[in-house]
C-alpha cells in the first residue's frame, strides 16, 4: 500500500484554557494567560505561586465514582479528551474499524498524584498499606487502556514517553500508522497532571519555574510555567474522511524526530533544526512555504534563544518573515500533553487563518529576535505550519500540517 | 566567620561534583572546575542541606565562581533581605 494522506478529522482539549477545544480556542483567540495562583495543592512551601489548572475540571461530571477509583487525574484529562475527539469527528464504530483503529498516547509522568497521595499515607501518616489501585493508576498507559476499553478499539496501542516531546512522537507515530497502512484511524495525542507537592518540589529544586508567570521570548523572561490538560486528535485516510463527510480540520504532512546526544537538560541547536528540516522533508516542503511555527518556548532562560538560533539554522533568510508563537504561555508547559495542546491550536490556526500570540510578552529580547506574534492574535492565511516539541534529554519532535480548504 | 563559610562550601562543591578538595579554592570559577547549568542546581541543593536554608533563584543567577557563590550565600546566611529560614516538615 502507498503512502496515504492523512487528515485531522476530530479533536478534544481539557485544559487550564478551556475544558472544550471551542474554549480552547476562544482563550488562545483573546490572548488571555489562563496561568493563576495553584489551587490543587497547597503551595505555600514552594517558591511559585502559580500554574495553568484546570481549575473547572469536574471528575464527577465525566466518571461514575467507581471509575474514578480507577483513573489518576492524567487519564480522566485523556479520557475526557478523547471522548470530545471522537464525538467530533462523528465516527460510527464498526467490528472492523474498532480493529483497525490505533491509540498512541504521550505521557510524561504517569499518575504521579497518586503515587504522591500513596507515599503520604505510608510515611508521613504511617500507613502500612496504599491504595490497591496505585499500579494501574499510576501506569503511564492508564489513559490508552481506557479509552481502548470505552470504545472497544482493539488496534495497535500504546503509549510514548519522551519528556516534554511525549505527545508530538505520538501524533507523529500515529500519523505515520495511518500513512502507512498499518491503522485506518487513530486517536492520539496526550495527557498529564503534574500538580502534586512532590512533583512540585522536584520543579522546583531544578529552578527552572518562573516565580511570576511565563513570558516566552521576552526579555524580562523567568522560566516555564507548569500546566496540566488533555488533548486529542482524531486522524484518518483523507479518503475515508471525504468519503463520509467528515469535517477536516487539518492535513498532516510530516514528522520530523532527532536527538541532541548533548546535555540531560541544556538545549542545543543542532537537534532541534534536524528535526525541523526532517519534518520538511517528510513532507516535501521547502522552508519558504512555512508561515507560522507554533514553538516549544517555555519562557526559560536558555531555551527559547537556543530555538531561535535552530530556527534560523533551518529557514535562514527566511525565518524573517515567519510568524512563531509559543502558546504555553496561555495553557501553561503541560509536559507529557504540551504537544497535544500545540497540534491542536496549530490546526485551529490554519483552520480559522488567525495565528495564536505569544502573551505575557513586554520586552524584545535581541536573542531572541523574531516575529513572536506578541499579546495579540494575528489574521493570516497560512498554508504550512510546523507545531515543535524539544523534551529534556534531547528528545525532539516536529510535525508540519498543511491548511485544508 | 566568612573564612568557615568558604570552606564549606569549598567542601560542599567538592563533594557534589566528585572532585578532590584541593581541586577547589575560593578563586576557582565553575567554568575550571567544569560546573554547569544543572551542577549548580545540585550544588544549591547541597548547599541549603548543609547550612539548612533557602536559598532564593534570585540569589544564584549569574553566579559564575566559588567567590560570588560564598558572597550570594553570606547575605542568605547572615540574614540578608532575602533570607528564608528552611521550613522543616
Amino acid at each position: 500500500m502507498g503512502a496515504r494522506r492523512v487528515v485531522v478529522t476530530g479533536i478534544g482539549v481539557v485544559s487550564a484554557a478551556g475544558l472544550t477545544a471551542d474554549q480552547f480556542w476562544r482563550t488562545l483567540a483573546e490572548g488571555r494567560s489562563a496561568i493563576g495562583p495553584i489551587r490543587l495543592v497547597d503551595a505555600s512551601t514552594l517558591r511559585f505561586p502559580n500554574g495553568a489548572e484546570a481549575c473547572d475540571f469536574e471528575p464527577p461530571r465525566h466518571f461514575e465514582p467507581k471509575e474514578l477509583d480507577l483513573l489518576d487525574r492524567f487519564a480522566q484529562l485523556g479520557v475526557v479528551a478523547a471522548r470530545e475527539a471522537v464525538r467530533d469527528a462523528g465516527l460510527e464504530w464498526s467490528a472492523a474499524l474498532q480493529e483497525r483503529t490505533a491509540i498512541v498516547t504521550g505521557n510524561c509522568n504517569g499518575g504521579q498524584t497518586t503515587e504522591d497521595q500513596g507515599f503520604v499515607d505510608l510515611y508521613r501518616h504511617n500507613r502500612p498499606r496504599v491504595n490497591p489501585m496505585t499500579i494501574p493508576r499510576t501506569m503511564g498507559n492508564a489513559a490508552a487502556s481506557r479509552i481502548s476499553m470505552e470504545f472497544g478499539i482493539t488496534g495497535p496501542s500504546y503509549t510514548i514517553a519522551t519528556a516534554c516531546a511525549s505527545s508530538t512522537h505520538a501524533i507523529g507515530q500515529a500519523f505515520w500508522l495511518v500513512r502507512h497502512g498499518l491503522a485506518d484511524l487513530a486517536l492520539t495525542g496526550g495527557s498529564e497532571a503534574p500538580f502534586s507537592l512532590g512533583n512540585l518540589k522536584a520543579w522546583e529544586a531544578l529552578r527552572v519555574v518562573s516565580p511570576d508567570t511565563c513570558r516566552p521570548f521576552s526579555k524580562d523572561r523567568r522560566g516555564m510555567i507548569l500546566g496540566e490538560g488533555g488533548a486529542m486528535l482524531v486522524l484518518e485516510p483523507l479518503e475515508a474522511a471525504l468519503a463520509r463527510g467528515a469535517r477536516i480540520y487539518a492535513e498532516i504532512v510530516g514528522l520530523g524526530m532527532s536527538a541532541d546526544a548533548h546535555h540531560i537538560t541544556q538545549p542545543s541547536v543542532d537537534g532541534p533544526a534536524r528535526a525541523m528540516r526532517a519534518a520538511l522533508a517528510d513532507a516535501s516542503i521547502a522552508p519558504e512555504q512555512v508561515g507560522y511555527i507554533n514553538a516549544h518556548g517555555t519562557g526559560t532562560l536558555a531555551n527559547d534563544p537556543t530555538e531561535v538560533s535552530a530556527i534560523r539554522a533551518v529557514f535562514g533568510a527566511q525565518a524573517e518573515r515567519l510568524a512563531l508563537s509559543s502558546t504555553k504561555s496561555v495553557h501553561g508547559h503541560a509536559l507529557g500533553a504540551a504537544g497535544a495542546l500545540e497540534a491542536i491550536a496549530t490546526v485551529l490556526a490554519l483552520r480559522h487563518g488567525l495565528l495564536p500570540p505569544t502573551v505575557n510578552f513586554t520586552t524584545p529580547d535581541p536573542a531572541c529576535d523574531l516575529d513572536v506574534v506578541p499579546n495579540t492574535a494575528r489574521p493570516a492565511q497560512v498554508e504550512y505550519a510546523l507545531s515543535s516539541s524539544f523534551a529534556f534529554g534531547g528528545l525532539n519532535a516536529v510535525i508540519a500540517f498543511r491548511r485544508w480548504q | 566567620m566568612p573564612d568557615e563559610l568558604s570552606q564549606r562550601v569549598v567542601s560542599v562543591i567538592a563533594a557534589t561534583q566528585k572532585l578532590p578538595p584541593e581541586r577547589v579554592t575560593i578563586d576557582s570559577t565553575f567554568e575550571e572546575l567544569g560546573i554547569d547549568s544543572l551542577d549548580g542546581v545540585n550544588i544549591l541543593f547541597a548547599l541549603e542541606n548543609e547550612f539548612n536554608i533557602n536559598i532564593p533563584d534570585a540569589k544564584a543567577e549569574g553566579v559564575r565562581s566559588v567567590r560570588q557563590l560564598v558572597e550570594s550565600l553570606a547575605q542568605v546566611v547572615g540574614g540578608g533581605p532575602e533570607a528564608a529560614p528552611a521550613k522543616q516538615t
